[in-house]
C-alpha cells in the first residue's frame, strides 16, 4: 500500500457565490475521488456538502465535474490522475447550485413528469403479457439508466442555453420516450398518443444536434445517441417528413 | 485557502446566475481541442481537394478507370469512356464540369449524415467544440428550424446514394478490363483496380451503415420477433453502424485516393502498373 | 418556537425504496392523500443495489413450482423462526406483485415463449427469480417511480396539480414519529399523529400531520464497518418505531452476505451478486479446493450434491441431480468462507476466490453478469472473464425489525403505525433467502399501504392533533449538535465537542469486531460497554457551519438511531444462546430446538420517549422473551416429519 498527498481544488459556496478552495489530502491505493471527498469531510471540512449513496455506480447520486468533465465521483479512480496533478472538483454546471458539490436537479424531475407514462394494453391482464427477448432488448438497454443526469448536465442545448430548458427534455427523457415507443406492448397509439410525433413537438427532439456528448459521459455505456435519439429522429421523420411512410401507414393503418 | 468569491457574471450558459459561480467557460485539463481541430482539418483538406478536382474538368478518365467524382458523367462535354458511365442526359448546354451534376448526391448524403453532422457541428460551428466546453453562440435552436430542419431529409439522400454506389460498383467492374486499344478485353487487373476495389467496399460499407438505412431495414419495427429476416438484417447493419464514423472517414479518404490515382495516371505522372 | 410549517396528509410513508413506493402507490390508489419522505433523491433508494431478482413462484422455468414450495424454502432458509403467516402471504402473493409490475412498464428478461424468465438462487428449490440481468433492483425502483409519476399525471389531469394526492418530499429526514393521545393533546400519546422532519437542503423543519404512518426505511448496515449498505442505512425506521413505543423483533439476526468485494479497501463490502454462483460460479480457497463440499450441514445433506461432478451436472439437468453447495443459504456460505480464511486458506486480501472465468465463456459472462463485469473492471481492475474474484462476507441485511401483524403490516402496540420491507421483522426468520427481499417489499409494501389507507379513512373526521410541545421538543433535539456541550463540571478546560465522523467510525469498528459474523459472550458484553460510552459521547457530537445541506449535522442526528439499533442487536445477540441463521455464537455453536419458538422483543427502557438516555450504566433497551404461535397444521403438513424433527421441539411436533 502506498499513499501520497494529493492536491485538490473543490468548489465551495452556494447560490450567493463561491470559489475553488485548495486542499492537500491523503490518497491510498485503489481509492476513488469520492473517498477523497469523504476524507475531506472527516478531517478538514465537516460541512462539505456532497450527494452520494451506493458508492458502486448503481444509484447515480454522486454526479459532479472532475477536471471539467461530468463524472460519477464514486467511479473515478484516483489512479487515472498523476500524483502531480491538481484535481479540480466542481458541482454540475448545468443546474442551479445548492451548496458546494450539490446542485438542484429538479429540472430532471419536471421533465420526467412531462413524458406520458407506459400505457398498458387494454386486452391483457397481469400475468398475460408475452414479450420476446429480442423485442425487449432495445428498451432494456435504456432502462439501464441510473438517472445520474450526467447526460443532461453535459448536453450543450441546456448547459449553454438556459433559455432552452422549457422546450427541451434532454437526452435522458428523450431516451425515455424512445424506450416507451419501442416497448413491445405500449398501447399509447391506441389512446391517440403518438410518441414519435410528440418527441419532436413537445419534448424538443429537434434541438438535439447529435453531437454525442450524452453518450460520451454515460457511466452505464448506453448508446444514447445511436440507439435512442437517432432512431427517434428517424421515427419522427416517418411521421412528419416522409410522405411515403405517412401514406403507407394511413393505408395499412398499423405499422407493426 | 479560498481563491476568493467570484462575482456572478450572469452572462448565460454555465455562467447563469443561479449556477455555481465559476468564471472559466470550462475546466477541462486534457487536450479537448485536438479532436475538433483534427476533424476540421481533415474535412477542410477534403473540401479543398475535391473542389479543385470537381471544377478542374480534366484528367478524370484513364482507361479503364473513371474518377468516382465524375461518375456517372451526365453531360455532352464528358470525355468519352469505353462502355463507361457517360450518359448524356444534360446535353450541350451544360458548360462547366460535369462532376457538379452528380456530386450533389454524395455531397448531400454526407452533409446530412448523422456522423458528419456531429463532426462539423463540433469542428466548424463549435456547437459544442467538445463536451462540457462552452460554445460561443448566444442563441441555439438546433435542428428545429430552417435551414437545419432540412437535415431530416437524410433518408432521401440515402435512397439516392444506393444507385450512385451501384454505378461506382459498375466502374469497379470495368476496372477489370484492359489490354491494348485494339484488344480491349476482360480479365485484366492493375494497381488501380485494387484501389477501386478497396474504395467500393468502403463506399458500400459506409452507405449501408447509415442510420437511416438501419431504421428503414428494421429499426422502425415494434416487434422484431414477427420479422425475423429484417431483424437479422437490422442486427447486421447495427454492427456496421457502430463503426459509422470510422467508415465515414475511411470512405472519404478512399474516394479521394481513387480520384487522385486516376488523376496521376490520366495526367501522365506514371503508368498504371498492370498485374495481368 | 412553533413556527414549524405543517401540512395535512392521510398517509405518510417514510422511505422511498421498493416497500415505501409500493405502499404509497397502494394508499393513493385506495383514495388516501399520500406523502412520501425520503433521505435521498427520488429513485436513488438502496433497492437499486438488489441485483439477483424477485422470488415468485410463477412456474415459468419449472412447472413444479408453486407457492407451497416457495413457502417451504422460505421457512427452511429462516430455520423455522419466520412469522409463518407472513411467509405464507409472501409466497402466495409474490407472483401477482411481479405481474403487476409488467402492467406498469417493467421489462424483465424473457423465456423462449415470451414469459418472465426465472433464475436459480441459493436456497430456492426451483429457478424462481424474475430478473433483469443483474440489475433487478434498479428495474423495480424505476418501475415504481414511474408508476408514481403516472399517478401524478392522472392527478394533474383531474386537479391541475401533480402533487395534489401524492407527493414525494425528497432529501428530507424524519427524526420523530409524533403521537397524540385519544383524549387530548398531551405529548407522548398513544396513537400516531404525524412525523417531524427536516429538509436536508435547507435545514428547515416541518411537520406532516397524518393518522397513518408507514415506516419503510430499510436496514441498519451502516452500523457495521464492512457492509454492502449505503449511508442511508442507519436504522432510522427501527429507531423511530422504538422511540414511538413499538417493539423490535429478533434484532440479533443480521445477514452477512457471503460475497462482498474485499479489495481495494475503499470498496470493501460492496456486493457481488449471488447470481454469480447461481449461474455457475464456484468458490475456491487458496489451495484451489471447492471447499463448500466440506460445509454442508446435516439439515441440508439430502438436498445438495456430494461431488463436484454431480453439482456441475445440476446446471444442465436439475431434475436428476442435486445442486452444488455453493448455493446453500447465505448464512452457511458466509460462515464457511469465514472459517476458510481463519484457517489460513484465504486469498491475498483476506477473502476466498469466486471464479466464473473457468466456468463460462467470456462473452456469456459479459452478457449474464454485465454489472459485475463492469464493477470489477472499474473498481478493482479485475477482469472477471479472465481471473477469479476475491470475495468475503459483508453485512448485508437485517432480518430483525419492527414487530408487525402479519396481515396488516401494522406495528404492534402503536395504532396508525405500519412497517414494511427490511425495517419490518418476522418475515425472514433467522435468515433471508436471496430474492425474497424484493418480493417482500412488494407484498408487504402493498399491504402496509392498503391498511394504512383504510385506517386513515376510518379516522377522516377525528384526525389526531399534533401538540406544539412535541414539535418543540423534536426541534430542540434536532438542533442539539449546533450547541454541543462545552465545559463539564469538574474539568477545567471542558471537553471539546465530539466529531460525529469519529464516533461513527468507532461504532462501526465495535459492531464489526464484537457483534459481527461470529459472536462470543465476552465480546458482546464489551460491545455493550463501548456502546454506552459512545452514547454519552454522542450527546456531545458537535457540528460546524449551518443547517443548509450539512452532512456533519445529518450524521450527528443519525448517530442516535445507529446507537439505539446497535444496542438492540448486541443485547438480543447476547441473550440468544444458540446459533441459528444470521446469528452464530462460538460459545453455543448449534441450533437449539428450544429456541425455535422464542422471539426476542426489544423495547425502550424509558417509555416516556424522552431524549436518548444519558446514563451509561443503564442501557436504553429492555429485552422481553415471547413464545410464538404454533405453525398452522396445514402448513406444517407441507414438510416431511423427518425434516420437522430437526427444527421443532418434541412438544411442538405432537400437538
Amino acid at each position: 500500500m502506498s499513499s501520497y498527498e494529493a492536491r485538490f481544488k473543490v468548489w465551495r459556496g452556494d447560490v450567493q457565490g463561491g470559489g475553488l478552495e485548495d486542499f492537500e489530502v491523503e490518497v491510498n491505493d485503489g481509492e476513488v475521488v469520492l473517498d477523497i471527498i469523504h476524507r475531506l469531510q472527516a478531517t478538514q471540512a465537516p460541512d462539505l456538502a456532497v450527494r452520494w449513496n451506493c458508492k458502486a455506480g448503481k444509484c447515480g447520486s454522486c454526479s459532479a465535474e472532475i477536471n471539467g468533465r461530468p463524472r460519477l465521483l464514486c467511479m473515478t479512480r484516483m489512479s487515472v490522475f498523476t500524483r502531480e496533478e491538481t484535481i479540480t472538483v466542481t458541482p454540475l454546471r448545468a443546474f442551479p447550485v445548492v451548496r458546494d458539490l450539490v446542485t438542484n436537479v429538479g429540472f430532471n424531475y419536471d421533465k420526467a413528469r412531462q413524458v406520458p407514462a407506459f400505457v398498458p394494453p387494454a386486452d391483457l391482464g397481469p400475468g398475460e403479457y408475452r414479450m420476446m427477448q429480442e423485442d425487449v432488448d432495445r428498451s432494456q438497454e435504456f432502462r439501464k439508466c441510473i438517472e445520474c443526469f450526467l447526460c443532461q448536465d453535459t448536453c450543450h442545448v441546456v448547459r449553454d442555453h438556459e433559455e432552452n430548458k422549457p422546450a427541451f427534455a434532454g437526452p435522458r427523457f428523450l431516451m425515455r420516450v424512445a424506450e416507451l415507443d419501442m416497448h413491445p406492448l405500449d398501447a399509447a397509439s391506441e389512446t391517440g398518443l403518438d410518441r414519435k410525433q410528440t418527441a419532436q413537438d413537445e419534448h424538443g427532439l429537434g434541438y438535439c444536434n447529435i453531437t454525442k456528448c450524452c453518450t460520451e459521459v454515460c457511466p452505464e455505456g448506453i448508446k444514447i445517441t445511436d440507439n435512442a435519439l437517432i432512431p427517434l429522429k428517424e421515427r419522427a421523420v416517418d411521421r412528419k417528413y416522409d410522405p411515403l411512410v405517412w401514406l403507407g401507414s394511413k393505408i395499412m393503418r398499423r405499422s407493426t | 485557502m479560498a481563491t476568493g468569491t467570484e462575482p456572478h457574471l450572469n452572462s448565460g450558459g454555465v455562467r447563469t446566475g443561479t449556477r455555481a459561480a465559476i468564471s472559466a467557460p470550462h475546466l477541462r485539463t486534457d487536450r479537448w481541442w485536438l479532436a475538433p481541430a483534427a476533424t476540421a482539418a481533415g474535412l477542410l483538406a477534403f473540401i479543398v481537394y475535391s473542389t479543385w478536382r470537381a471544377f478542374a474538368n480534366a484528367d478524370y478518365y484513364a482507361a479503364p478507370y473513371v474518377s468516382p467524382f465524375y461518375s456517372p458523367c451526365l453531360a455532352e462535354n464528358c470525355e468519352p469512356m469505353r462502355a463507361g458511365p457517360n450518359w448524356d442526359l444534360f446535353g450541350s448546354w451544360w458548360g462547366v464540369s460535369p462532376a457538379i451534376i452528380i456530386l450533389i448526391f454524395p455531397l448531400g448524403f454526407r452533409l446530412t449524415c448523422y456522423y458528419y453532422r456531429k463532426a462539423y457541428y463540433r469542428g466548424f460551428w463549435m456547437s459544442p467544440p467538445a463536451c462540457a466546453v462552452a460554445e460561443p453562440h448566444k442563441k441555439y435552436s438546433g435542428e428545429t428550424r430552417f435551414p437545419l430542419i432540412l437535415q431530416n431529409i437524410h433518408r432521401y439522400f440515402f435512397y439516392a446514394a444506393i444507385p450512385v454506389a451501384g454505378i461506382l460498383t459498375y466502374d469497379t467492374v470495368l476496372a477489370f478490363r484492359g489490354g491494348t486499344d485494339e484488344n480491349y478485353e476482360w480479365g485484366h487487373m492493375g494497381l488501380g483496380t485494387l484501389v477501386f476495389l478497396v474504395n467500393i467496399v468502403l463506399i458500400w460499407a459506409y452507405t449501408l451503415s447509415c442510420h437511416s438505412c438501419r431504421h428503414i431495414v428494421g429499426g422502425k419495427l415494434k416487434h422484431f420477433s414477427k420479422h425475423p429476416v429484417r431483424y437479422k438484417a437490422w442486427q447486421w447493419i447495427g454492427k456496421l453502424n457502430a463503426r459509422h464514423m470510422l467508415l465515414a472517414w475511411a470512405s472519404l479518404v478512399s474516394v479521394a485516393l481513387a480520384d487522385f490515382y486516376v488523376y496521376l495516371v490520366a495526367s501522365g505522372v506514371f503508368d498504371d502498373p498492370r498485374f495481368f | 418556537m412553533s413556527v414549524v410549517d405543517r401540512q395535512e396528509w392521510d398517509v405518510v410513508v417514510v422511505g422511498a425504496g421498493g416497500a415505501g413506493l409500493r405502499a404509497a402507490i397502494e394508499a393513493r390508489e385506495r383514495g388516501a392523500r399520500t406523502a412520501v419522505i425520503c433521505k435521498s433523491l427520488f429513485g436513488k433508494a438502496h433497492t437499486v443495489m438488489a441485483e439477483g431478482g424477485i422470488a415468485a413462484a410463477m412456474a415459468n422455468a419449472n412447472e413444479h413450482d408453486n407457492w407451497q414450495v416457495h413457502f417451504r424454502d422460505t421457512m427452511r432458509g429462516g430455520k423455522f423462526l419466520n412469522q409463518w403467516r407472513m411467509a405464507e402471504l409472501h409466497a402466495r402473493e409474490a407472483p401477482d406483485r411481479v405481474w403487476e409490475l409488467e402492467t406498469w412498464g417493467a421489462l424483465f428478461d424473457r423465456t423462449k415463449d415470451g414469459r418472465i424468465s426465472q433464475r436459480n438462487f441459493g436456497g430456492h428449490e426451483y429457478p424462481r427469480l424474475a430478473h433483469v440481468g443483474d440489475r433487478t433492483g434498479l428495474e423495480l425502483i424505476r418501475t415504481l417511480q414511474q408508476k408514481i409519476v403516472a399517478l401524478q399525471q392522472e392527478d394533474k389531469k383531474e386537479t391541475g396539480d401533480y402533487e395534489s394526492r401524492l407527493k414525494v418530499y425528497q432529501e428530507c429526514t424524519v427524526t420523530r414519529i409524533l403521537k397524540a393521545s385519544d383524549s387530548g393533546s398531551a405529548a407522548g400519546g398513544s396513537r400516531v399523529s404525524g412525523v417531524f422532519a427536516y429538509d436536508r437542503e435547507t435545514g428547515r423543519f416541518f411537520v406532516l400531520e397524518a393518522p397513518s404512518v408507514v415506516v419503510a426505511t430499510g436496514g441498519i448496515g451502516k452500523s457495521f464497518k464492512v457492509t454492502s449498505n449505503s449511508w442511508e442505512y442507519t436504522g432510522d425506521g427501527h429507531a423511530l418505531a422504538l422511540l414511538a413505543g413499538a417493539p423490535l423483533l429478533n434484532m440479533e439476526f443480521v445477514q452477512f452476505h457471503p460475497t462482498g468485494m474485499v479489495w481495494p479497501p475503499s470498496v470493501k463490502g460492496i456486493l457481488v451478486t449471488e447470481s454469480v454462483r447461481g449461474d455457475g460460479g464456484v468458490l475456491r480457497n487458496s489451495e484451489g479446493k471447492r471447499f463448500m463440499f466440506d460445509y454442508i450441514p446435516d439439515v441440508f445433506k439430502e438436498k445438495y450434491a456430494e461431488s463436484e461432478e454431480e453439482g456441475d451436472r445440476w446446471y444442465e439437468d436439475p431434475d436428476n441431480n442435486r445442486r452444488p453447495p455453493e448455493l446453500l443459504p447465505r448464512d452457511e456460505v458466509a460462515r464457511a468462507i469465514n472459517s476458510e480464511v481463519k484457517a489460513g486458506r484465504g486469498s491475498p486480501h483476506g477473502g476466498v476466490f469466486l471464479d466464473v472465468s473457468t466456468r463460462m465463456p467470456a462473452e456469456v459472462i459479459r452478457r449474464r453478469l454485465p454489472s459485475m463485469y463492469h464493477q470489477f473492471k472499474e473498481l478493482a481492475d479485475v477482469d472477471i472473464t479472465a481471473e477469479a474474484m476475491e470475495v468475503g462476507p459483508t453485512c448485508h441485511y437485517v432480518m430483525g425489525g419492527i414487530a408487525v401483524e402479519s396481515d396488516t403490516a401494522a406495528a404492534r402496540g402503536v395504532p396508525g403505525l405500519y412497517a414494511a420491507g427490511e425495517v419490518a421483522g418476522g418475515m425472514h426468520g433467522s435468515n433471508r433467502l436471496g430474492g425474497n427481499s424484493l418480493s417482500d417489499l412488494l407484498v408487504f409494501g402493498r399491504r402496509a399501504g392498503w391498511h394504512a389507507a383504510e385506517y386513515a379513512a376510518a379516522r377522516a373526521f377525528e384526525r389526531p392533533e399534533v401538540s406544539d410541545l412535541e414539535v418543540d421538543t423534536a426541534a430542540a433535539e434536532a438542533l442539539r449538535p449546533f450547541s454541543a456541550e462545552g465545559p463539564v463540571g469538574g474539568e477545567e478546560d471542558g471537553r471539546p465537542p465530539e466529531n460525529p465522523y469519529t464516533l461513527h467510525q468507532e461504532l462501526q469498528q465495535t459492531m464489526n469486531d464484537l457483534v459481527g459474523i461470529i459472536r462470543r459472550e465476552g465480546e458482546m458484553e464489551q460491545a455493550l460497554e463501548k456502546l454506552a460510552e459512545l452514547r454519552v459521547r454522542a450527546r456531545r457530537a458537535g457540528v460546524e457551519g449551518h443547517r443548509q445541506f450539512n452532512p456533519g449535522w445529518h450524521l450527528a442526528l443519525d448517530l442516535r438511531n445507529m446507537l439505539l439499533v446497535s444496542e438492540c442487536v448486541a443485547r438480543a445477540a447476547l441473550e440468544r444462546t444458540e446459533s441459528r441463521g444470521g446469528h452464530t455464537r462460538e460459545d453455543h455453536p448449534t441450533m437449539d430446538r428450544k429456541w425455535r419458538n422464542i422471539n426476542l422483543l426489544c423495547r425502550l427502557a424509558d417509555p416516556t420517549g424522552g431524549l436518548a438516555a444519558t446514563d451509561p450504566e443503564r442501557g436504553q433497551i429492555d429485552l422481553v422473551r415471547e413464545t410464538t404461535d404454533p405453525v398452522r397444521p396445514d402448513l406444517l403438513a407441507l414438510f416431511d416429519k423427518e425434516e420437522l424433527v430437526k427444527y421443532l421441539a418434541e412438544e411442538e411436533l405432537y400437538q
